[in-house]
């Protein structure tokens, strides 16, 4: 039998329900790998306490014959952007250092009502705002991947959700929750070579998660497959009232549904994504995906999204100026850290806390966001990026005239390492490049581990699909996963 | 257009972030470099074009007016930096 | 209207005053506008309060749809476009009182476009001194908590009891040109959010409060700049500030200097106004759509219940009462300012099924008698010892002959102090008026038979002597008797 620890979503449920261990032994199990993965950095906070009660939940349930939760005894790591009640909740940020929430944002609920258990808070980009994990306050997350050349260089696991990728590649949590704002999610997925899923932007509430960028914001899965990633979206989805944006719709068995015969899809290969200097590894990975999903009975078309190379831009005015507003709450009044010089007015404390509680990379998106909705330039930034976000909207509408899906490389280059980028911003926001354009379109997207590059590091391939057809989405994804073989995973060195 | 110290400067006021010199030196090329590469949408002609209001077709909800929340000062407060008697405390304001 | 035309004499000349209006007015509503909590005035500190309205991270708003739809009532009432598109935009700024960091209002899609409001400079004669103030806008935004200054000695103290309550920002044209007009423009305003039950207009509790944009012109000249001057919050504050700005304006002007564009504050122990510690970002608000909450779409059916749930409004009520009932344009417009005094005397009128028979006697009665005591026991309509009905029988007594005008005083006071019915107090007091001939005439008799001089000297034309026998008949009978009947009797006996 698999080692517990190298068990994803399904194969605990199964074991479980099949009584060949106990919940309580599977929580155990990792609250072991969580106590030994100190070195990843990975966790802000360990709450072995919660999974252990959510595990003897399960097992008290199935002795008493009681039907399970589809989550029911899988414990999962929690980026720490969803407020948990009773549990630090930082954001990665110190301006949120001592804040534990009184309230359980919507999708941990949802997720610990589904039978699952916590074994912590995952470290991240600070306020989800990175794409290497470098921006956390409280130290990076380190890959748990190490390039073959036998260097031991430390690697970026990818971002924001970073904490949650590395967990999961290491098999120090059969899952975990992320959440995407322009590839927070596939990204570290494609990066470590994970399963990672943006829903329809809608699908899970935002209520109680930390806003970095609302009209962007979107939660999802982490985890080892496709079955395992819409296992847990079906438990995270569904309509909540307390969110003006969230969708009133009925949250689909994507489970069930999955399969991987894509006879009569077209999937679209849009042009624009064959970008300069992409490297040949990248590009032969996604020929190779057009292989694939051929092989899995689809079409395959060539399409075109005009629009697609203003798509960072747009991004990255339309978040930071959202973001500077979001992030006006965090004045040292309510929570958190307050910064009081001496003699200091309201304001004077304002700025102070504000420049002591923030990192560089939040300031810098802060001063962006205030500069691009500052009086005589709100038009010409803002208002002109929300226009180009409609076209981009409009191109990906057009595209569905001729393809169910399009088919993409995740990231324009595999993981890279700890420090390589940190010093210029522009670089790393580069990193988004496939993945902001969909982002922006609120459409639902997944990476799905394809392939390695030449340094044996994880290279994902991502998928995008029409607004609400994530099975779509889901069932291509599972033809990739069926075909590409993907089993590497990284070398337990910590 | 390109954004001096001054303006950074400024940025930081509107902000609420005390930066420091070495920061807003830092920042006047960061910026500049960030702003004068979004500047590109420039480019698109937007002219019959609205903006994004929803980005996935939906419609605002309305909630029924009754009173549902509230009288839980406890928890309100339980984060409070500095709380008195029941308020949040903060440095004297002059108005 | 020359003859009130408001002006500062100014050492060069003449001064026109031009005012604009913010006025908010707190919406009725039981819950937040954009959270569960209560908006109950008077409560404890932080116990009205959500996480929503704490601005604790990862919270959302969500709509009260109350607040929208007497938002679009009170559009409908003052002949307002109603926009069945509008939207949320986010105001920027920091202070102890906005937690979020910014308030939720609408700047660029108000709920709520351009209307009128009828005023008028005479009470007494409305019509022949009315004026059309446009409304620019209406918009739906949140109100922010309070801050106490006096409570600690280095600290201020932050209650967001308040915070999150719903207003609606009504925003007038620069169309006033006197104290005087801002004031009746507050005041009919205030009348109609009170007859549509939109806001309590109560202005001590905060639940109303002013804007005054305040700036001169030469006459017919270029718009000057102006200053704004906020939260003022009662109507005599308001023609103070305009009058105290309209005057330091023109000082300044003289003097050689400008006015400043700024926000002031206007202190009403000293009766001035003074600039607000200048920011040097506030009007840097940053706005942009809100993107928690998607665009307001109003449906043609929301629109028309809407409208179909609006009352008759003072002006439309004013003019009935005037041209179907028959009242002096005084009464008329006395008795429809307050909706309350207007549903009171229409009560009153339902006890009749022919209420323009009585409605004249009924509009002086209640303008005068009941007015008189409910203002000398400091009460307000609602709470009047005398119900319509009680008044109505009272009225009917009268009108009948039972009593007389002077006893009917006599009765209502009793009723005050009793809480009697009318009916039961003259019949237990025995103030019934006789109207029966034959006693009035013995009496009468009686009265020549003592005074034969005197019917002598009536007789030969000494005509002034009429008062005198009515006045010793009604003595005989303690001033119970018909007067129209005795009158009437009189005249017959002395020839």
């Amino acid at each position: 039998m698999t080692a517990i620890f190298e068990m994803g979503i399904a194969d605990i449920r199964s074991g479980i329900a099949d009584g060949d261990f106990t919940a309580k032994e599977v929580a155990e199990t990792f609250i072991a790998r969580v106590s030994a993965a100190k070195p990843l950095n990975a966790f802000l906070v360990e709450t072995p306490d919660h999974a252990l009660a959510s595990a003897e939940a399960a097992d008290k349930a199935k002795a008493n014959g009681e039907a399970l939760g589809k989550m029911a005894g899988v414990p999962i790591g929690m980026k720490d952007l969803f407020c948990t009640e009773g549990v630090p909740t930082t954001a990665a940020s110190l301006i949120l250092e001592g804040f534990t929430p009184q309230y359980e944002s919507t999708v941990s609920s949802n997720l610990f009502k589904a039978g699952a258990g916590m074994l912590g808070k995952l470290n991240m980009d600070q306020f989800a705002m990175g794409s290497s994990n470098e921006t956390s306050a409280f130290g990076n997350v380190i890959s748990p991947w190490r390039r073959n050349d036998g260097g031991n260089a430390d690697l970026a696991p990818g971002g924001s959700s970073g904490g949650s990728a590395a967990v999961v590649s290491g098999r120090i949590a059969p899952a975990a929750t992320g959440t995407d704002t322009g590839g927070s999610i596939r990204q570290p997925a494609a990066f470590t070579g994970i399963t990672g899923f943006k829903p329809t932007y809608g699908r899970c509430s935002r209520w109680g998660t930390i806003a970095f960028a609302s009209s962007l914001d979107q939660a999802g899965p982490m985890a080892h497959d496709v079955r395992d990633c819409a296992i847990m979206l079906e438990s995270m989805a569904g309509f909540d009232a307390k969110d003006s944006t969230s969708l009133d719709l009925p949250v689909p068995d994507w489970e069930a549904a999955l399969n991987s015969n894509l006879a009569g899809k077209k999937i679209g290969i849009p042009k624009e994504y064959r970008v300069d200097n992409m490297p040949a590894e990248i590009d032969a990975l996604w020929q190779k995906g057009i292989e694939m999903l051929k092989d899995a009975g689809a079409t395959i078309v060539d399409v075109s999204l005009p629009h697609t190379k203003y798509a960072l831009p747009a991004y990255y005015i339309i978040a930071p100026a959202e973001a500077s507003s979001n992030l006006s709450r965090y004045d040292g009044v309510r929570y958190g850290l307050r910064d009081l010089p001496d003699g200091a007015g309201l304001q004077d404390m304002y700025a102070a806390t504000r420049e002591a509680g923030f990192g560089p990379e939040v300031k810098r998106r802060i001063m962006i966001g205030t500069y691009v909705l500052s009086a005589g330039y709100y038009d010409a930034y803002y208002t002109q990026a929300q226009k180009v976000r409609t076209l981009i909207s409009q191109d990906f509408d057009k595209a569905w005239n001729s393809c169910d899906l399009l088919l993409t490389p995740t990231a324009p280059s595999a993981a890279f390492g700890l420090g390589e980028k940190s010093d210029d911003p522009l670089a790393m926001y580069l990193n988004d490049v496939f993945t902001v354009p969909s982002s922006l379109a609120g459409l639902p997207a997944m990476s799905v581990p394809a392939g390695l590059d030449g340094k044996g590091l994880p290279l994902g391939l991502q998928i995008i699909g029409k607004a609400l057809d994530e099975q779509s989405v889901f069932n291509a994804g599972l033809a990739i996963e069926e075909r590409a073989g993907f089993v590497a995973k990284p070398e337990q060195w910590w | 257009m390109s954004i001096d110290k001054e303006t950074v400067k400024k940025i930081a006021s509107l902000s609420r972030i005390a930066i420091t010199e070495a920061e807003a030196d830092a920042f006047v090329p960061e910026l500049n470099q960030i702003l004068g590469w979004v500047e590109q949408l420039g480019e698109v002609d937007c002219s019959k074009v609205e903006p994004m209001t929803a980005v996935i077709p939906n419609k605002l909800r309305l909630r029924e007016d009754v009173v549902t929340d509230g009288a839980i000062r406890d928890k309100i407060l339980a984060n409070a930096p500095v709380a008195e008697h029941g308020f949040f405390a903060v440095p004297k304001v002059i108005e | 209207m020359t003859e009130s035309t408001y002006r500062i004499q100014g050492g060069t000349g003449e001064w026109e005053v031009v005012i604009g209006l913010e006025v908010h007015a707190q919406i009725t509503s039981e819950s937040k506008l954009f959270s569960g909590a209560s908006t109950e005035f008077g409560a404890e500190p932080n116990t009205q309060v959500s996480l929503v309205d704490a601005a604790m991270p990862g919270m959302l708003p969500t709509l009260n749809a109350e607040c929208v739809r007497q938002a679009v009532r009170t559009g409908l009432a003052i002949d307002a476009q109603i926009n069945k598109y509008s939207r949320f935009d986010r105001k920027n700024y920091f202070y102890a009182d906005l937690p979020q960091g910014y308030q939720i209002s609408q700047l660029y899609h108000p709920i709520v476009g351009e209307g009128v409001i009828q005023i008028s400079l005479d009470e007494k004669d409305p019509d022949a001194h009315g004026k059309v103030i446009g409304v620019e806008r209406i918009h739906i935004e949140q109100d922010a908590g309070k801050l106490m200054h006096d409570q600690h000695p280095t600290m201020s103290y932050v209650d967001l009891n308040r915070c999150g309550v719903a207003l609606m920002e009504i925003v007038s044209k620069p169309d006033m040109t006197s104290p005087k007009e801002a004031a009746a423009y507050v005041r009919k305003l205030r009348s109609i959010l009170r007859y549509v039950g939109s806001c309590d207009g109560n202005m001590e509790q905060g639940s109303m409060r002013a804007d005054v944009n305040v700036s001169v012109r030469k006459p017919g000249g270029e718009l000057g700049t102006r200053t704004e001057t906020k939260n003022v919050n009662s109507m005599r504050f308001i023609q103070a500030v305009i009058e105290y700005e309209a005057q330091r304006q023109v000082d300044v002007i003289e003097d050689g200097g400008t006015v400043v564009q700024e926000t002031r504050l206007f202190d009403p122990d000293k009766g001035e106004t003074r600039s607000m510690r200048s920011k040097e970002d506030a009007h840097d608000y940053r706005y942009f759509p809100d993107p928690d909450l998607l665009p307001l779409e109003l449906e043609d059916d929301f629109i028309f219940d809407c409208k179909a749930s609006l009352p008759e409004l003072p002006d439309e009520k004013r003019a009935r009462y005037k041209n179907v009932l028959g009242l002096s344009a005084y009464n008329a417009a006395v008795l429809t300012a307050e909706h309350e005094t207007a549903l009171w005397f229409e009560e009153l009128l339902e006890t009749t099924d022919e209420p323009e028979k009585i409605a004249s006697s009924a509009a002086n009665w209640v303008t005068s008698e009941l007015f008189g005591a409910l203002n000398r026991m400091g009460l307000s309509i609602e709470n009047s010892p005398v119900s319509p009905a009680q008044a109505a029988e009272l009225l009917g007594l009268v009108a009948d002959g039972t009593i007389s005008g002077k006893i009917a005083k006599q009765v209502f006071e009793i009723m005050l102090e009793t809480g009697d019915g009318a009916k039961k107090i003259v019949e237990e007091q025995g103030l019934k008026q006789e109207s029966d001939t034959g006693a009035i005439e013995k009496v009468i008799a009686d009265v020549m038979a003592a005074n034969e001089d005197k019917v002598a000297q009536y007789r030969d034309g000494k005509d002034k002597l009429f008062g005198f026998f009515v006045g010793q008949t009604m003595k005989a009978m303690q001033g119970k008797a018909n007067p129209q009947v005795v009158n009437e009797l009189l005249k017959k006996t002395l020839g």
